[in-house]
This record gives structure tokens, sequence and C-alpha cells, in this order.
């Protein structure tokens, strides 16, 4: 196939890709079960691999195959790894009893979100040059306001930790697209410090269940002022 | 060279205190690591007044003045913090493992925080600022009490939310680096670049960062994990974390002002100023509430960061030179407020205001280590903080931003009762203090 069907196919396959990688952060939204919640996050750093292997066919870039590599490789193989050597096996049969909102009420406002990150992104699309455009940017933008009203919305530490991976997921996504010679050493480092993060917040969140019996964090309210007298 | 060795001490302390099986040389380890990282860090600073910049790789490691005072307040703070750890960790009788990773950690935190002025590329700045976040993580819980993991948690979820969209900012930064032409992306070599570069790219990754790094740096309205984690870590951490660590964070934010100056569309100073001005009255208003003086102390630290960074960005040398005498007044006021509140806690046992009532007949040296460092980071004459402040109020009163800044410089002074309310119980002079004290209700009850 020559190169004049091939990058219609390829912009195509990456629009697909992306619209998928925003439903899994609808995922992350919605799911109530912890384990699901975790299986959302692999397909959706999955999906972010993908997206780098074709955005690197598309422009020749061995930078972004690699990114591809070092994704597959770091989130949804060492990152569940690291959860199930730092959290006990048990928390992941949980399902998060109730949340900030009901779910439909917080679908409506994701929904909300990825319309405001599109019209937010559209001045920084015209400052791209016009074979970066796409739908990378704003829905990289409109994932990571999605995780972050998930660390608003969830209650649970698992979700909690899920909706930074994803904001991170997010941001990347739409860095692949603009930002793409970015130095092999920079991704490594920047794939390691989630694993890090990933360790420390399972180390702490193990803490938690061991000094207070469950991991509802969001029910951890207690530092705040009382009104003076 | 000088530079490499500085960063490469710390983490050899904590690899040391991390497998090595002898507890009783954790501290020790510590203490020497920091002491002769000070001293580099002294060489450093004096060689760069000498002659400009010191440069161990180039494009990758290297230190110019401002990265030099940063880097020295660093390594002061990590010392003091570390010889103030040894008894301080010792009188609370943690396990000996516990304290050996408390070291651990500790030497892992100043190894990230020692990175952040030293290092050139936006993006290694950005990996090393979520180091920064990562590291003290169990520091902060370390009392393991239920407020404490909360405030650890708190800590860790609100600064990687913050991160997250910083991370955004800085690949947005490179883009616009790629569009302008390329180059090499180091904070120089992105001022070199910035007049080529597509402003909407650089004015979305300057609020993105603004947004991102300020939470982290604990600007009003993403600060409310500062107070929750600044007064549960045990004190030498509250003064690494308060004293330094925030401020290391704005400067970061200091460097990319730089970059962003003169770029159309985009008035750094109306947001700096803005953000700053919310801090300092949401900070002095909060701060009167507060019944526990380590709290006092963090909420101040808002105040602070946010008078730093209306400074900085006025935009004018002597601004700047306002903004870095307020750093380092800043920095070592409050490492010192922390040291005294953690002599309080050891004295009383208790975080409370009221509970100091007579300190300063039970423990003399608390006491009055606790009402100078109260007055001092409260602005009064003649210590250092007061100075900076009227420096930087004679510095603002020609600009519109200045005539708003001093119009808030009013505002913390509401917070001074508090800290004289936290003061006034050790004075003992309880008869006079007692019915102008606006809390004297609770002291009494106390």
């Amino acid at each position: 196939m020559d190169s004049s069907g091939l990058y219609p196919l390829l912009d195509s396959l990456n629009t697909l890709v992306s619209g998928l990688f925003l439903l899994c952060a609808f995922g992350i939204v919605a799911t109530r079960q912890m384990r699901g919640c975790l299986l959302w996050f692999i397909t959706q750093s999955v999906l972010l691999a993908a997206s780098a292997f074709l955005l690197g066919i598309r422009h020749q870039s061995w930078h972004l195959q690699a990114v591809g590599v070092v994704n597959l490789i770091a989130k949804p193989i060492i990152i569940p790894w690291i959860l199930r050597r730092t959290l006990h096996a048990e928390i992941y049969a949980r399902r998060e009893i109730d949340q900030v909102l009901n779910i439909p009420t917080s679908l409506l406002i994701a929904l909300g979100l990825v319309v405001l990150g599109y019209f937010l992104t559209q001045p920084l699309l015209q400052a791209v040059a016009a074979e970066f455009r796409g739908v990378n940017v704003p829905i990289g933008f409109a994932v990571l306001l999605l995780g972050a009203y998930t660390l608003t919305a969830r209650r649970e530490a698992v979700p909690l930790l899920i909706g930074v991976l994803a904001m991170e997921n997010g941001a990347f996504f739409a860095g692949i697209a603009i930002s793409r010679e970015l130095p092999f050493i920079v991704e490594l480092a920047i794939a390691s410090d989630g694993l890090i993060l990933v360790f420390v917040m399972g180390v702490l969140t193990r803490a938690i269940q061991q000094r207070i019996g469950s991991t509802e964090v969001g029910a951890l309210a207690t530092l705040k002022e009382e009104a003076a007298l | 060279m000088i530079l490499i060795l500085i960063l490469a001490l710390p983490l050899a302390a904590a690899a040391l205190c991390w497998l090595a099986h002898l507890d009783r040389l954790a501290p020790r380890v510590t203490v020497a690591t920091a002491l002769a990282v000070l001293a580099l860090a002294l060489v450093v600073a004096s060689r760069v007044v000498a002659g400009g910049r010191i440069v161990a790789i180039e494009s990758a490691i290297a230190v110019d003045g401002l990265s030099a005072l940063i880097l020295l307040l660093i390594a002061f703070v990590g010392t003091t913090a570390a010889v103030f750890s040894w008894g301080y960790m010792a009188r609370m009788s943690h396990a000996p493992q516990r304290l050996r990773l408390y070291y651990a950690n500790y030497n892992l935190f100043l190894f990230s925080m020692l990175a952040i002025p030293v290092l050139l590329e936006p993006t290694f700045v950005w990996i090393v600022v979520e180091l920064t976040t990562l590291s003290p993580a169990m520091l902060v819980g370390f009392e393991n009490t239920r407020t404490a993991l909360e405030a650890a948690w708190k800590y860790v979820v609100l600064s990687l939310m913050g991160a997250a969209v910083a991370l955004l900012g800085f690949l947005l930064l490179f883009s616009a680096m790629q569009a302008a032409g390329g180059g090499t992306y180091t904070w120089d070599g992105l001022v070199s670049v910035a007049p080529r570069m597509p402003p909407v790219l650089l004015q979305t990754a300057f609020l993105l960062i603004l947004v991102g790094f300020g939470t982290k740096a604990g600007l009003v309205p993403l600060h409310t994990w500062l107070p929750d984690a600044h007064s549960q870590a045990p004190s030498p951490v509250c003064a690494l974390l308060s004293g330094i660590e925030t401020t290391a964070v704005l400067y970061v934010i200091l460097r990319l002002l730089f970059v962003m100056k003169g770029v159309p569309g985009l008035d750094t100073e109306l947001w700096t100023v803005t953000f700053g001005l919310i801090s300092v009255g949401a900070a002095a208003f909060l701060l009167v509430q507060v019944r526990d003086y380590k709290r006092m102390f963090a909420y101040s630290t808002v105040e602070h960061m946010g008078i730093i960074l209306m400074a900085a960005g006025l935009a004018s040398p002597a601004g700047h030179y306002a903004a870095m005498n307020q750093i380092l007044s800043h920095t070592l006021t409050k490492s010192f407020c922390f040291y005294a509140a953690g002599a309080a806690l050891l004295a009383t046992g208790s975080r409370e205001i009221a509970a100091v009532h007579g300190l300063i007949r039970s423990a003399p040296a608390a006491g009055v280590s606790l009402l100078l460092g109260g007055l001092a980071i409260a602005g009064a004459p003649p210590f250092a903080v007061f100075l900076s402040e009227f420096s930087m109020c004679s510095t603002a009163s020609g600009r519109p931003a200045g005539f708003m800044w001093c119009c808030a410089r009013h505002w913390p002074s509401r917070g001074f009762p508090a800290s004289a309310r936290g003061c006034t119980p050790p004075t003992g002079m309880n008869g006079r203090w007692r019915t102008c004290s606006s809390s004297s209700s609770r002291v009494t009850r106390a």
C-alpha cells in the first residue's frame, strides 16, 4: 500500500484508538469494582501504546515507537505486578459502595468535561503544524480532566490511584502527538517515575488498610479547621 | 564534578541507610552527608559569586546565581533538619528498623530537592519534582496515626494531580520549541528561542505549569493538602517541606517567568500577582481559626509562597531581589519555627496552641524559641522577614500591582494576633495577656 492510502488509514485507526482511549476513561470514572477499574486502566495504557505506534509509523519517528514499547511494558505489565505485590488481593474484590455523586450524574459531568476539553484545545491545534492536528490533543486533555474528576468523585484508594495514572496517560496521549522527538532517556525516566509512584501509593494504601481497616480514604476527613468560637 | 558529587552523596547515604543493618549508624551517616553537601554547596556558591556559571555536564547539569542560592538553602535546611532529626526522632521512641527507613527516605528526599536547581532540562526537573512528592510520602505518614496517614494520602494525591497537569505543560513547551525550529531544551535555550515560539502554546503551557506546580507549592485554591501534611509530619520533615521544598517548586515557576517574558497576550505579572494575592488573603483568613501551632506555621507558608510569587512577578530587578530576599528570610525563619514547634511538642506532648500555656517556665528554651519564631515569621521587626517585606513594599509601591500588594500586606498582620495568641501563653504574663487576647476564653479553659 503506498503512502497516499496508508496515511489516511493510519489517521482513521488513530481516531478509533483515541475514541476507545476516551471510553476507558469513562470506564474508570464509572466502574465500581476495583478490579474493573484496574482493567480499564490496563486497556487504556495498551491503547496509548497503540496510538504511539501508529503515530510513529505515520511520522516515521522511531522515538514514538520506543515510547510505545516502553508504555507497553511499564503500564499493562509492571504496574499491575507492583500493585499485586504491595496490596492485599482482597482489596481488588471490593466494590465501592457509594461515591460522591451517583454514576449517571458522574457520566454526564464527564461528558461535559470532554466537550469543555475539546473547546479549550481548539486554539492549541491552530498553532501546531497541519499534519499533527488530530484527535490526540483534545482527547488527551479530556482524559486529563476526567482523571482529575475521578480524583474528586471517588472515595476508595485504588480508583484514586488509577485516576492519577489516567491523568498521566491523558497528558502523555496529548504529548505524543505534538512533541515527537522527546529524548528517549526522558521517556524512560517518566516511565520509571510512574512505577515508583505506584509503589509508593501501594505501600501507603497498605499502611492505611492496616491502620484503619479499610481503604476508603474518602472517609478520612478529620483534619480541618473548626469554626472560631 | 562538584555538582555531581552533591547529588551522589545523598543517594549513597540513602542506599547505606536502606541496606546496612546498622541502625545506630543511620543518623550519623545522614548528618555527615548533609554536612558534606553543605560544604560543597558553599564552595559552589562562592565560585558562582566569583565567576558566573558552573557547568558539570553541558546542557544537563549546571548552576547559575539563582540556582546556587536555592541549592545552598536546601543544603542548609537539610543539614539543620538532619541534626534536629537525630535528637528528635530518638526521643520519639520509634523502632530502629522504622528509623532506618526514615533516614533512607530522608536522604532520598534531600537528593530529589538538591536536583531541582541543578538540572537544566525542564522534563528532568518535572521528574525530580515528582520524586520530591513520592520520597516524603512515607515521612509525612511516619507517625502512622489515622491523621498522619490522611495527611500523607491527601499530600500524595493532590501533588500528583498537579504534577500530571504540569506534565502536559512541559510537553507543550517542548512542542513549542520544536515549532520554533528546535534548540537545546534547557531553561536558557527556552529563553533564547521564546520570541519565535507560537504564543498560544506558551500561554497554555504557562497556565498549566502555574496551576500544576502551584498545587505543589501550596498556592490557593489548591493548597488544601499543605496544612495537613506540614503539621502531621515529624517536625524536622515539616521544616524541610515548609522551609525549602515549596520554595524549590516555586523556583521552577520563577524559571518559567523568565521564559514567558515578552510573550504577546500573556501578562505574567497579572497572573502571578493575582494568584499571590489570593494565597496571601486566604491564608490570612484561614490562619485565624487554627488551634494547632504547626498548622498555623503551615498556613504561614502558604502566605509566604504567595508573597514570593507576587514579588517575583513584579518584573523588575528590584522585585526579583526582594523575592530572593524573601526566599532567604522565609526559609531560615520557617525552619527555625518548626524546630521550635518540635521542641514544644516534645515538652508538652500536644499540638494545641492552648497547650503551650506556661511553656516559658516549664521548658524555657522551647518557649523562647517558639515566641521568637512566631514573631519572626509574622514579620515583626527587627527580623529578616520584616526587612525583606519592607523592601518589597517600597519596591512595589510605584506600580499598580504594587498598590494591591501593599494593601494585601495588611491582611497577614491579622495573622499576627493569631501568632501572638500562640506566643502569649509561653510568656506566662497571665492576667494582662488573657484579657487582651481574642481567644482568652480558650486559654483560660486549657
